[in-house]
């Protein structure tokens, strides 16, 4: 439906990314940023906006925020100030939020993203500054969502954590590609923060979320009316929201009807949106300059200091490892495509060779991710878990066969590979006389097949491995088996 | 050219949650109007003379503090400034009506 859909329609998409800074302390005041402390642990006056409190800008969030505009190509502003944006919402204490409104520290630059095999790039509108919100709880509801409950509870821990707010210019002419393109730059900006090491990005801890915004219109019309899904929350979320989007508005379109410009909610677990509230105009947020703070005028010294100390871009990075560990283009698109490029990367700076790294996360991992439904990246395992498990093989501790059983222990979250090898008694059996024992039973259990093999049939040899591996429940080495077998009956190998 | 109408203040009352009745919304955007008169004279000039808006009454830019953690507030005092906690947040009512 999706593909029909984008043959008769333009889609127009926009993506606005909030991603929490890792600063140590808040945006305005010095309370810890840390997550999941005790509810309203982190609060002060300053973030709970009670009377004659005064904030101070974070120094390490404005250098962030500069570092966040350089990798993304933008301008820096050479003076910017920050806005109330007014509105009422238990969310945040002083009933309105400390942003920036038309004076962003950084506009107009573009990150190039890989998709399917071409470069698309994505315009950036602007980058600025602004504060996170606290969270809350309904209560009373059937679902603890906010319809239907009673009252809520209000944790202003996150209440002023500095947030960056990375909003992309429309980006048109994406065709079919729109939802790739839409994942494809999520994933690349997640990588360039990363790179910047300016947030930890745990998507499911809501430290980076999106918004999506989509439209539709027929070619050479002007573009449609857009909605804006709200708090999409992992990569393939972005992707489906924006396919959900589009097949919900073309249905709309088709049979005559109109697109409401409104803010629309994700599912998760249906894959769709609903309604959110009628989205407000601009005007009603009633900006202001911030008048309790001092405008920010980035040194050009400093910014130029800092433009030149930016790590390599991930894509320049990837390109490099990608040669220096010979692996092929083609390969790396099936990894790109796959959502694991930067796992085999991680695992072979782990210590694993290239080809292991490769095979784990394109074979049994990429399945695993596929069947639990999230990105390889998601996953329970880590890249140097993966490194260790590769390693273990290699020094004959554990057998192909082992080493996957090892992988769904860690998967399972029963802890780290040497732990799940501990507490499920993985260990590879080197105790020679065990084996030789296992050896001599199969031999005498099935002298059928020992007899083949001394007549020259060597392929017969497998029977009496698959005995041997039984008797020892998978934990031996199946090579060494099988030599030894051989050895026994006087064969070679050949 | 100021001309603000009985409509707009009551849309901007609401978005201020004020309950302003009739009467109060016809005075106020008599006075608003004329408010927003002298700010518009003042406009003229300084738009004429090219004048940069005031954004503080010091001169200061760059006023920042350095990214270290500052001991919080103990929740129990926090919450007791509250008109409601519950579980160690702050209770506030139901958020939705059911014309929102």
């Amino acid at each position: 439906m999706y593909e029909k859909d984008l043959q008769e329609f333009e889609p127009v998409i926009g993506l606005e990314t909030h991603v929490e800074l890792g600063t140590a302390s808040k945006m305005f005041c010095g309370c810890a940023t840390e997550f999941g402390a005790e509810p309203n642990t982190h609060t002060c006056p300053v973030c709970l906006g009670l009377p004659g409190a005064l904030p101070v800008v974070n120094e390490k969030a404005i250098e962030s925020t500069i570092r966040i505009g350089l990798a993304l190509h933008c301008d820096i502003a050479t003076w910017c100030r920050f806005a109330r944006k007014n509105y009422f919402y238990p969310d945040m204490p002083k009933n309105f939020q400390t942003s920036q409104y038309d004076e962003p520290l950084c506009t107009d630059g573009y990150l190039d993203v890989d998709v399917e095999g071409s470069v698309v790039r994505v315009p950036i509108e602007r980058v600025h500054l602004e504060e996170d919100t606290g969270k809350t709880l309904h209560v009373g509801g059937s679902t603890g969502r906010i319809h239907g409950a009673t009252h809520s509870l209000v944790d202003y821990n996150r209440a002023g954590i500095p947030l960056v707010e990375i909003v992309t210019k429309p980006v048109v002419g994406t065709g079919q590609q729109a939802a790739a393109v839409a994942k494809a730059y999520v994933t690349e900006l997640r990588d360039v923060l990363r790179g910047l090491d300016v947030s930890d990005i745990r998507m499911e801890q809501g430290s980076m979320r999106c918004d999506v915004n989509t439209s539709l219109n027929r070619p050479g019309e002007p573009w449609g009316t857009r909605t804006e899904t709200k708090n999409v929350n992992s990569l393939r979320s972005v992707e489906r929201a924006v396919r959900s989007e589009v097949e919900r508005q073309a249905v709309l379109l088709r049979s005559g009807g109109r697109i409401t410009q409104e803010t629309r909610h994700f599912h998760e677990d249906s894959g769709t949106t609903s309604p959110g509230r009628s989205k407000e105009e601009a005007t009603d947020y009633r900006y202001f300059p911030e008048p309790d703070l001092v405008p920010i005028a980035p040194d050009p010294d400093w910014v130029g200091a800092l433009k030149a100390v930016l790590p390599e871009a991930p894509s320049v990075r990837r390109k490099q490892l990608l040669a220096q560990l010979g692996l092929s283009d083609l390969d790396a698109q099936a990894m790109v495509n796959a959502g694991v490029l930067d796992l085999v990367l991680a695992t072979t700076e782990a210590g694993a060779p290239a080809a292991e790294a490769r095979n784990w996360w394109l074979g049994s991992l990429a399945q695993a991710a596929n069947t639990q439904g999230v990105e390889a990246s998601e996953l329970a395992i880590t890249p140097a878990q993966v490194a260790r498990v590769v390693e273990l093989v290699a020094a004959g501790d554990l057998t192909a066969g082992l080493a996957k059983q090892v992988v769904d222990g860690v998967l399972a979250g029963e802890g780290s590979p040497d732990e799940v090898i501990g507490s499920r008694g993985l260990a590879v059996v080197k105790d020679e006389g065990a084996l030789t024992e296992a050896v001599e039973a199969a031999l005498a259990a099935d002298p059928e097949a020992a007899e083949k093999v001394r007549g020259g049939k060597v392929q017969a040899v497998g029977a009496l491995v698959g005995r041997v591996m039984k008797q020892t429940r998978g934990q031996a080495d199946a090579a060494a088996v099988r030599a030894l077998l051989l050895e026994k009956l006087g064969v070679s190998d050949s | 050219m100021p001309d603000i109408t009985r409509d707009e203040v009551a849309h901007l009352a609401r978005l201020a949650r004020l309950a302003l009745d009739d009467a109060e919304l016809d005075r106020l955007a008599g006075e608003l109007e004329v408010i927003l008169g002298a700010v518009a004279q003042i406009a003229e000039v300084t738009d004429a003379a090219d004048v940069p808006p005031t954004t503080h009454a010091v001169p200061l830019e760059n006023v920042t503090r350095p990214d270290v953690i500052v001991p919080s507030l103990p929740r129990d005092t926090v919450l007791a400034a509250a008109p409601a906690a519950e579980d160690g947040r702050f209770r506030v009512p139901q958020i939705l009506t059911d014309e929102s």
